[in-house]
């Protein structure tokens, strides 16, 4: 076990920090009879990007919808920066699977959208929408359509909305699963780029092995029916290498592996 | 010389010229392949060529030629009696409409929002739509006699029902994660109504109304034949009792171009005002 790039958390609730940004408290979600999450707790701390990883119907995209306020937990407490909450709020922004863009809007409205429902006057809407546009590499697309765009562009315009309303924690679903292999890489790469950047909080849901320890400073593990925190992870992988370099790091190739190990049984 | 050059290129150029039949075939060839009004034009065409030679072989004494109809319609629009009888047809059509439009979308709407107006107005219109109203009509005009609330009142009966179930329809097939995309950037209820699902409900919506003002025509031509002889349905019965059916063609013919051209007029309106990104294909 004498890995580095491999630092685990004692116990399964991470240790108490000061700099908590989200809190999960004893969360439970019941479906009918069906019980989806149980007793999950954890911290998630400012300015890192923390991945629930898990097979599919390990709740993962329910915790992240209950820490978003868009699903409501059967039992349990969400803090954000120290209140707790029930619903949606300013300090969280969502990215969606699916990408959730107006069909009938330009990408200039989709990303100023979320500005646009709080009441920002247009000039200064379309201005942060424009800086966002270009962060996330869009520059020249604000008057095209959704359709007249790839999936990978799609999900960028997502990214740039959640951006536009300057939230403290992003809230990312599964949000390269629709994007091709080759893209799904550049996405990762940008992604990184925009969490040393942006100095925001990530949380980000992905059920590939691969992506969570390419992305991640900490990895959370769930196992399904019900959904439970199994194990937490650190990765303390080197970002100061080259991308390329990093996929074919021996530390990096080892906590995929030993993610593997633990997930496996849940395979079919 | 040269001014007499110049009108002949022109005709080339609109294709209108039999001199230069290669070029001609290839510009038509161009312009089927570009543009759907080629097609529409020519499925026209053969409409009324088939139409023509049925009206020449004869297939019955009641079945006039498609000249004969074109000429008759343009008698009629000279005489005066084409404008009267619209005159009459258009304002318990326009009136209906307008009623069953906004009533119609408001009711389902509601009903697509809430569970509770759902539970109360669907069985109704359920009904509503299932019942054949054409045995409804006559009993409209026992209540209302034969004057324009009656003619009014028989369009609503048919137009209102399809606009309401398509519109309800249409809210409860929003895309749910659109709505979630709403909430979670704190958008209100009202945002979320106006902002996200009307527009994403709009093809449904304006599907509906489509359906709904075919039905309108229906139900005026129905009340015109049935209740109240005036307007349109008076212009076709008069000409069918007096065996003048080239007019009485005319007439038909007439309420048909007039309902097809007013459902194209909304599908531009809903393509250019509602749904920009559908102009661009």
């Amino acid at each position: 076990m004498a890995n580095p790039a491999l630092a685990r958390s004692g116990s399964v609730t991470s240790a108490a920090s000061n700099d908590a940004v989200v809190q999960v408290r004893e969360i439970c979600k019941n479906y009918g009879d069906v019980e989806a999450l149980r007793g999950i707790n954890l911290e998630f701390e400012r300015g890192k990007l923390t991945t629930l990883l898990g097979p599919s119907g390990c709740g993962k995209t329910t915790l992240l919808k209950i820490i978003a306020g868009l699903v409501p937990a059967t039992s349990g407490e969400i803090c954000v920066n120290g209140h707790a909450v029930t619903g949606p709020g300013p300090e969280r922004a969502f990215v969606f699977q699916d990408f959730a863009l107006m069909p009938w809007a330009t990408v200039l409205r989709n990303v100023g959208f979320g500005l646009e429902l709080k009441r920002v006057p247009a000039a200064e809407r379309d201005r942060t929408a424009r800086r966002y546009i270009e962060q996330v590499g869009l520059a020249g697309f604000e008057q095209k359509y959704p359709h007249e765009l790839s999936g990978g562009m799609r999900q960028r315009v997502g990214i740039a909305r959640a951006f536009a309303v300057n939230a403290d924690v992003l809230l990312l679903d599964e949000p390269f699963s629709a994007v091709d292999e080759q893209n799904r890489r550049k996405f990762q790469e940008d992604l990184l780029r925009l969490v040393e950047l942006e100095k925001k909080t990530f949380i980000f849901v992905t059920h590939s092995i691969e992506e969570a320890v390419y992305v991640s400073d900490r990895i959370v593990l769930l196992s399904p029916r019900p959904g439970r925190v199994s194990q937490v992870i650190d990765p303390m992988i080197d970002r100061s290498a080259s991308p390329d370099d990093i996929r074919r790091d021996a530390g990096y190739l080892d906590v995929v592996e030993e993610i593997w190990q633990g997930l496996r049984q849940y395979a079919e | 010389m040269q001014m007499s050059i110049s009108p002949a290129k022109i005709d080339n150029g609109i294709g209108a010229s039999q001199e230069a039949p290669s070029t001609t075939a290839e510009m038509i060839r161009t312009f089927a392949d570009e543009r759907r009004s080629f097609w529409i034009v020519v499925s026209l065409a053969v409409l009324f060529i088939t139409w023509e030679i049925a009206g020449r072989v004869p297939i019955s004494f009641a079945f006039p030629t498609f000249l004969e109809t074109v000429s008759a319609f343009g008698e009629m629009v000279a005489d005066g009696s084409m404008h009267r009888a619209y005159f009459l047809t258009l304002q318990p059509l326009v009136l209906g409409i307008v009623v069953s439009a906004i009533v119609g979308i408001g009711l389902g709407v509601a009903m697509g929002l809430s569970d509770k107006a759902e539970w109360l107005l669907a069985p109704v219109f359920i009904v509503l739509q299932a019942a054949p109203m054409a045995a409804l009509v006559p009993l409209v005009t026992f209540v209302y006699g034969i004057g324009l609330t009656a003619k009014t009142l028989a369009v609503i009966m048919l137009a209102l029902p399809v606009i309401v179930l398509n519109s309800y329809k249409a809210v409860r097939h929003v895309n749910p994660s659109l709505v979630d995309m709403c909430r979670s950037f704190q958008g209100s209820r009202m945002q979320q109504i106006f902002k996200i699902i009307i527009p994403d409900a709009s093809p449904v919506l304006f599907a509906g109304l489509r359906l709904g003002i075919a039905a309108g025509f229906i139900g005026v031509m129905l009340a015109e034949l049935l209740i109240t002889p005036t307007g349109i349905g008076d212009l076709i019965t008069y000409h069918r009792s007096v065996a003048n059916y080239a007019h009485m063609y005319a007439a038909v013919a007439s309420i048909i171009a007039v309902s097809t051209l007013t459902l194209a007029g909304l599908q531009y309106v809903e393509t250019h005002l509602l749904r920009p990104e559908k102009r661009r294909k």
